[in-house]
């Protein structure tokens, strides 16, 4: 498949078989970055669940929709800076007769790996779920919390 | 759809509603991923809402035409700045044209842990019921 893609593309003259090849490599990075690749921009990893980091002076907060995905489901583990998420999710079976019309909510397991880009403070995180949206709170280190300095005057 | 070999969730962006009406409200809307099925008595749709609150979320009969509305409120703070963004949060918003004559009175929604369960009993007259013949 791959064959037959390269030689769908448009030629814009002589290319060095291993220019193909970098590029090629360039994209396996991408593949393999993970959350750096998306600080710099780029476009979401297909990695269940999706995931919202946002930060204010404090904490980072890690947000996810897991919509009927029980706590002991869950499972939430830090270690460094690195936040890993992972579970089940299970659709109780219904009643055995029932005559499906719609069928769009899907049931399996899931696991996702962040870093985060900066360091923490493990000892006082916190994972909260609201209305199926898991809410991970995770407060940033000392040393990298922005510090109000203050100018003395002579 | 997750293959018989890994059983593993994969990620299906939210879709937006591409409605022929124009939006009268600002924000985006998306179709929440449902189930719906059926028995001799009632149907059942379940929904997944994730974000809604249960005060938030209008269920609407009316003609046979079942209308979901869910508000999201944004779930960031206000001092809270992006590091990186994934999905967005939005309305969520569908409609259902059902077939079955529904006994409105005994409707009964439930909201839990962003989803919904809603059953839908059919009114007698919808219900099959078996015929017995009588030998003479």
């Amino acid at each position: 498949m791959l064959w037959r893609r390269t030689s769908n593309w448009p030629v814009w003259g002589w290319k060095s078989p291993f220019e193909e090849l970098d590029r090629l490599r360039r994209q396996m990075d991408l593949i393999s970055g993970g959350l750096s690749r998306g600080l710099s921009g780029e476009p979401a990893p297909g990695v269940f669940p999706l995931m919202n980091i946002t930060e204010d002076k404090n904490n980072y907060y890690v947000r996810a929709e897991l919509p009927g995905i029980k706590a002991d489901e869950l499972e939430i583990s830090v270690t460094g800076d690195t936040l890993s998420v992972s579970g089940e999710r299970k659709l109780p079976v219904e009643d055995e007769k029932a005559q499906y019309h719609r069928r769009e909510r899907e049931a399996g397991r899931f696991s996702r790996i962040v870093t985060l880009p900066g360091q923490l403070n493990t000892g006082k995180i916190e994972a909260r779920r609201t209305e199926g949206v898991l809410t991970v709170t995770l407060p940033k280190a000392e040393a990298v919390k922005p510090r109000q300095i203050a100018v003395k005057t002579s | 759809m997750a293959d018989s070999e890994s059983n593993a969730l994969q990620v299906k962006e939210k879709t937006e509603v591409t409605t022929p009406a124009e939006q009268t409200r600002p924000g985006l809307v998306f179709t929440p991923a449902v189930d719906i099925f059926e028995t001799d008595k009632e149907i059942t749709l379940l929904a997944d809402l994730p974000g809604v609150k249960a005060g938030a979320l209008n269920i609407d009969l009316r003609e046979n035409v079942l209308t979901l509305n869910g508000d999201v409120e944004a779930p960031e703070g206000v001092d809270e700045t992006d590091v990186f963004r994934e999905y967005r949060t939005g309305r969520y918003y569908r409609q259902f044209t059902l077939s079955q004559m529904i006994d409105q009175a005994k409707i009964d929604a439930e909201l839990k842990e962003g989803v919904l369960r809603l059953r839908l009993p059919k009114v007698e007259a919808a219900q099959p019921r078996q015929i017995t013949v009588r030998a003479s």
